[in-house]
């Protein structure tokens, strides 16, 4: 299990590193943290002719949080986005998320945005990015564009990225007041890839009633799920028992696969418990003076 | 006297060495040696029109490429069929390298030797094989339908049928007031050490000026048996054993797949070593050990069973389909010991046991620690659950009524092990085990534990599994001990080490023999240099076969030393006593002689090399010139060489208790406590016992819960990863709590049991028994997950899966023999 | 066929070394074959089984999924080598798996000394179940993990009862960065 033979490059510009990867086309690969590119090479199932690595890059390794909510560069580890206070502050579905990435190792050196291009359905961080609207920054030769998250991952480990270009940076917008977030998910052991995961985001209003709500599933569709439950939950009480209808809404929309560690009809059953604990979590969250209406009692 | 060092909880002395990263594992060796790599078949089953290697020595750093037809005389023949049975109809064993056929996913087909590694891998990409892809046979049901045969020239798949009989069972059980039928399942699993196999060798060819064929090979392989490998490898490459040395590093864990030998890399390094007159290293990566490495566990079982009201077996009748893979090159040792130790501490009035060993195309089938026993322990096991269930009788009282008594020992259960001898347990008190388990995890205090869980919502189980473990079978082992004349005091047994410990306890058994600080004892495994007679370290024997030998070796280089101390104190040998590195005069301890000082006495010098051995030389000082130096009978030298060779196996037992909590949404399970009582005879040394035992509980826990080989019907292993072979982390294992019974056995110096498989055996019997509890249906297929159990409860729901009848209170199981042991927590 | 080579520079356990390396090099066989240091060990190649954990810039890593001439970009690299302090005494956590028992064929060892002793650098009091959070990420196929658990705590116990006194050196003390939330590697 060693990797094919590869060029390598290790620009410390961006433009430099945007230019090597447009020159080497389909057949050039980014590498940053590459936690999941480099099983990848050592496996043989992926052999790129030109590898760029942008651990040099200037400019990437920046974490900014601001009104609009957190920028999170191509060279941030998974590890030090979750060790980010400000960021945790701003988003708290990104602690949410990453705590549940592989294991502490594996974040290390893994980067968020890595994680998004790589696309992975069950993959929490394309999830966050996804249930929080976010936007993926891309630099190609043309310039700098901004993918809308529901664009940008177009298939199990397909992206809008074109041959060339690099996701430089990944924005996730603050909840909008009075929401709180979850992520839950199953595994067969603790790290692995979710059999099934719900993000939720939930809003109240000052009454304590549901104004929005919405979920992300991964690991039962191609890419990431959101499903918008505001119709089923506006107006309601985020108790358990009241969730089961708008968990079940979410589950329909799955559509899961059997494979070695799961059947299909259990992902999907995963799919509507873990949306109900989700939206349970995310209610209980949520940032409004109001009584908890998770488990009845007033905080 | 020093302090005893048998039975105490010493620290091992192996571990400043590894915790330093000074560990030498194979891949640790041969710096400069080349790598090799195999080319292996994408396919289950195929023949080889053509293989072209044209485009592969265009890799910088190729070397050589062989196949099949590079081999010629023994080489070119199928490799050993290790342990023949009259039982086997028809044995196969593969090639070295793929002759025309190949059988499974995995096979080797083609050997790259190259500069390094990466080179070798990408001339190995390089080589294009034509083959013509014949069908599968993937699982028990298409290997015995035999609509596809695996292997050309037979008519099925059927590789060995044995039917053991005690009584007439089959009468018994027609007989019996009551009877039930089960149908068991057990899925593949596999050994997956953390370091896997490796060989590398080193071919110092003749030196012209003798003339004679004098070359020398050095063969170093992550084996459980050195001087099996050294056997295997000089004949295949037509040596005499006097010109193989075989040297067993530190290995990486074995538990059972690195007793295999020769693989067909084992001999094809060596020989490529020797035809290039080249250093040839080969150091299999994790995607090679999951497809052609070795597996085990796969069985389909099928048990009647008649008992009488209070719950005795009056007859037991088991069929056993048992998946072999590919080939045969263990023999049928798994399904023998599966059929024998199916029976545990019980005695059944009737025994009736048949298995058919079967061919399939996919990786070969051989011991993986518990070797067949957690299968057995799963049939009879789920079986005494389900004449509890029967009768309303609790769990472990239907255990009681059928444990074998110790005033009944030794006890012959009428069949042949799997060492060829009789299967006669030689101690053990069974009904003292149920009663520890019963107290050890609060048996009777469950009801109410679970009536509280359920008032929470929460749902939990709790099941019992036992078993009897034969242990410690011949043929035989051997020791050498040496005290050196600086006093140390060097020990080597043939067989080797995979993390066992054998280097702390064989000094500790030295150690108490000698009566020497245990810091002066050094101990050699595996190595063919030190001790050349030796059989490997397999079914839990290192303790019992080697730790006998080690004592007895001691003893017979004590009486060496007492006669030559007797001599120099001018004392009588039955007046002295051996005390902390010296001998001495008893009740007269200043009246003594150095062990070393002994060691320099015993071998009669010509030439003095240091200030010790002058001692020794021919003008030191007075002599009887009436005999010889060296007198009639001795040899020169402090040292002790003897052999254990038991007359059987000696039997361990113990029993395993899990509480489990499964989620009524998720299905997720949960073990929220695993006891372990266990008796391995003496015990010398607890910390190491206890550490073997946590290791096979999590392999029992991984076997039950998470592990499994998913081959599809092509024969392709879809889950040849850690990623998708759930290897447990610390995570998914639990704490386990032992108690130790020490019931010695009679069958070795030492009384001993060996200790090493035990952990793993009781693994599914239990945690099937315990999720059964739970849910309330029964679990009668393994392992088992949160999926799998997801479906169990709709087709419980929908009637396909039998309920299991609520389970009575155990307090009406304290008229029993068991008692009830304390008040519920 | 010929393969692009790089000259890099890797400081390890404190020393600088040099080596000549193709790019696809991963940084465990660099350790292994071209340094010579053995003690990290290969167990996967797939990032699962943390046999080869490091620490690189004092954080645990698996450098079998990091290219060598990737690691020339960090300050330090600490192997299980390095570890012990420069007299010999072992780090607090190669005493408590010695004495523990936590280790038994000791493949997988070097890779959990390494990442405990940067979580106990981060985390000096851990609790039992913090500890068996600690080492899920490591795969051991031996121990069932109870006694490395055991002597997670136990090295804990170990360095504090050797404040006041010189204890062993810390992993990576040298060009180590600072704690997690500050710098970044």
């Amino acid at each position: 299990m060693k990797p094919p033979p590869f060029a390598y490059h290790a620009p410390t510009d961006l433009d430099e590193a945007v230019g090597l990867l447009a020159e080497a086309g389909d057949e050039g690969k980014v590498l940053a943290g590459g936690q999941s590119l480099i099983p990848l090479l050592n496996m043989r199932l992926a052999a790129p002719r030109v590898l760029v690595d942008i651990n040099a890059v200037a400019g990437l390794e920046d974490i900014r949080v601001d009104a609009a909510g957190v920028r999170v560069g191509a060279r941030v580890r998974h590890a030090e986005l979750e060790a980010d206070t400000a960021a945790a502050e701003a988003v708290p579905l990104l602690g949410q998320g990453l705590r549940l990435v592989a294991h502490p190792v594996i974040r290390n050196r893994g980067t968020t945005v890595g994680s998004i291009a790589h696309a992975d359905p069950s993959a929490e961080m394309p999830a966050v990015l996804a249930l929080l609207e976010g936007a993926v920054e891309v630099r190609g030769r043309a310039g700098t564009r901004t993918v809308p998250a529901a664009e940008f991952v177009t298939g199990p480990m397909e992206t809008a990225l074109a041959p060339g270009e690099i996701a430089v940076a990944a924005r996730f917008p603050r909840p909008r007041p009075g929401t709180g977030t979850a992520f839950v998910e199953t595994a067969r052991r603790n790290g692995d890839y979710a059999l099934c995961g719900a993000a939720a985001a939930v809003t109240l209003g000052a009454d304590g009633r549901i104004t929005a709500a919405r979920c992300c599933l991964i690991s039962v569709a191609p890419v990431p799920l959101v499903v918008d439950l505001t119709d089923h939950l506006a107006g309601r009480t985020a108790r358990l028992g009241d969730l089961d209808g708008a968990a079940a809404a979410a589950a329909e929309q799955a559509d899961p696969e059997d494979d070695i560690h799961a059947g299909a009809d259990y992902r999907r059953h995963l799919a509507r418990v873990l949306t109900a604990r989700a939206l349970a979590r995310a209610a209980a969250a949520a940032p409004a003076a109001v009584a908890d209406t998770y488990t009845g009692a007033s905080r | 006297m020093s302090t005893r060092m048998f039975g105490a909880p010493v620290q091992r002395s192996e571990d400043a060495r590894l915790v330093a990263g000074r560990g030498a594992f194979l891949d640790d060796l041969g710096a400069g040696a080349c790598a090799a790599a195999f080319v292996r078949s994408p396919h289950a089953r195929a023949r080889i029109r053509d293989i072209d290697a044209t485009d592969a020595v265009d890799v910088a750093g190729i070397i050589a490429v062989f196949t099949y037809e590079d081999l010629s005389g023994a080489m070119a023949e199928p490799l050993p069929l290790l342990i023949p049975h009259p039982c086997i109809v028809d044995g196969r064993t593969p090639y070295a390298l793929a002759r025309e056929h190949v059988h499974y996913v995995g096979e080797p087909v083609a050997m790259v030797v190259a500069a390094d590694r990466y080179a070798a891998e990408d001339a190995a990409a390089r080589i294009r094989v034509d083959y013509e892809v014949g069908e599968a046979v993937v699982g028990v049901d298409a290997a015995v339908s035999a609509e596809r045969t695996v292997h050309a020239g037979m008519a099925d798949n059927v590789a060995a049928h044995l039917v053991q009989e005690v009584g007439d069972a089959r009468a018994a059980v027609a007989a019996a007031p009551n009877s039930l039928e089960l149908e068991l399942d057990i899925e593949r699993s596999a050994a997956t050490p953390l370091e896997g196999r490796g060989v590398y060798a080193r071919w110092e060819p003749a030196t012209s000026a003798t003339g004679t064929d004098d070359g020398r090979l050095r063969v170093y392989s992550s084996t459980q048996t050195a001087t099996g490998v050294r056997a295997a490898v000089a004949a295949k490459l037509e040596l005499a054993l006097g010109q193989v040395d075989v040297v067993v590093p530190d290995v990486g864990g074995g538990f059972g797949v690195k007793i295999v030998h020769p693989w067909p890399e084992e001999v094809m390094v060596p020989w490529a070593a020797r035809r290039l007159g080249r250093e040839v290293k080969w150091v299999e990566d994790r995607r090679e050990h999951f497809v052609a490495a070795a597996h085990e566990r796969a069985q389909r079982q099928r048990v009647r069973v008649g008992f009488d009201d209070s719950g005795r077996i009056l007859g037991l009748d088991v069929d056993i389909l048992h998946d072999n893979g590919a080939y045969l090159p263990y023999g049928v040792i798994v399904p023998i010991v599966t059929s024998t130790q199916l029976l545990g501490p019980y005695k059944p009035g009737a025994y009736r046991v048949e298995f058919r060993s079967l061919y399939t195309t996919t990786a070969v089938v051989t011991p993986y620690r518990g070797a067949g026993r957690p299968q057995g322990v799963f049939a009879m096991e789920r079986t005494m659950d389900a004449v509890a269930d029967h009768l309303g009788l609790d769990r472990l009282q239907v255990r009681a009524a059928n444990v074998i008594r110790p005033e009944e020992m030794p006890y012959d259960q009428g069949l042949m092990f799997q060492d060829g001898r009789p299967l006669i347990y030689d101690s053990g008190d069974y009904p003292r085990m149920l009663e520890m388990i019963a107290e050890l995890v609060d048996w009777p205090g469950f009801a109410e534990y679970r009536e509280r869980a359920r008032r929470e919502g929460r749902r939990v189980g709790i099941g019992v599994a036992c078993y009897v473990e034969g242990t410690g079978p011949g043929p035989y082992e051997g020791g050498h001990v040496q005290v050196e004349t600086s006093g140390k005091v060097r020990v080597a047994t043939g067989l080797t080490s995979q993390g066992q410990g054998h280097g702390t306890v064989l000094a500790q058994i030295v150690a108490d023999e000698l009566d020497v600080p245990i810091a002066d004892v050094e101990v050699t495994t595996g190595d063919t240099r030190r001790m050349a007679y030796s059989v490997g370290t397999f079914a839990s024997r290192g303790a019992v076969t080697s730790g006998s030998a080690v004592a007895l070796a001691a003893r017979r280089l004590k009486e060496k030393a007492l006669r030559i101390a007797a001599e120099a104190l001018e004392a009588d040998a039955g007046d002295l006593e051996f005390a902390d590195g010296r001998i001495q005069v008893k009740g007269s301890p200043a009246h003594g002689i150095e062990l070393g000082t002994v060691a320099v006495l015993s071998n009669p010098l010509r030439y003095a090399f240091d200030a010790a051995s002058a001692a020794a030389t021919q003008f030191s000082g007075a002599a009887d010139h009436e005999s010889p130096p060296v007198a009639e009978g001795e040899a020169p030298g402090l040292e002790g060489t003897d052999y254990h060779s038991p007359l059987r196996c000696t039997f361990a037992n113990g029993a395993h208790a899990a509480v489990v909590e499964t989620d009524p949404d998720t299905a997720e399970i949960r073990i929220l406590r695993y006891c372990v009582v266990h008796d391995c005879g003496n015990l010398i040394n607890p910390r190491i016992v206890e550490g073997q035992v946590h290791g096979g509980v999590a392999q029992g826990v991984a076997g039950a819960l998470y592990e499994r080989m998913a081959y599809d019907s092509d024969g392709q292993l879809l889950n040849a990863s850690l990623m998708d072979f759930l290897m447990p982390y610390a995570s998914e294992v639990p704490t386990v709590e032992i108690a130790h019974m020490q019931t010695p056995s009679p069958l070795n110096p030492l009384g001993v049991k060996g200790a090493g498989e035990a952990g793993v055996i009781p693994g599914s019997a239990v945690l099937a028994a315990a999720v059964e509890d739970a849910e309330g249906f029964r679990v009668d297929r393994m392992p088992i997950s949160p999926s799998e159990l997801f479906e169990l409860r709709n087709r419980h729901a929908a009637g396909e899966v039998a309920s299991v009848p609520p389970r009575p209170s155990p307090a009406t199981a304290s008229d029993t023999s068991v008692p009830s042991a304390r008040e519920p927590r | 066929m010929t393969e692009d080579v790089h000259d890099i520079r890797l400081r390890v356990n404190g020393i600088q070394h040099t080596a000549r390396v193709p790019a696809r090099r991963l940084l465990s066989d660099c350790l292994r074959h071209d340094l010579g240091l053995t003690g990290t060990h290969v167990g996967c190649e797939h990032g699962v089984c943390g046999a080869c954990t490091v620490l690189v810039d004092g954080r645990p890593v698996r450098s079998c999924l990091m290219l060598a001439v990737s690691a020339a970009q960090h300050a330090d690299i600490t192997t299980v080598e390095g570890l012990a302090a420069a007299d010999g005494t072992p780090h607090p956590v190669q005493q408590a798996f010695a004495e523990c028992h936590a280790l038994q064929c000791g493949f997988c060892t070097p890779g959990f000394l390494t990442l405990v002793a940067a979580y106990l650098r981060d985390n000096p009091d851990p609790g039992e179940d913090d500890a068996r959070e600690a080492v899920t990420g490591n795969l051991c196929r031996c121990t069932g993990y109870q006694n490395i658990v055991a002597a997670v705590l136990r090295a804990a116990e170990i360095t504090r009862g050797q404040d006041g006194v010189p204890r062993a050196r810390p992993p990576a003390e040298e060009g180590r960065v600072p704690e997690a939330g500050g710098g970044r590697p």
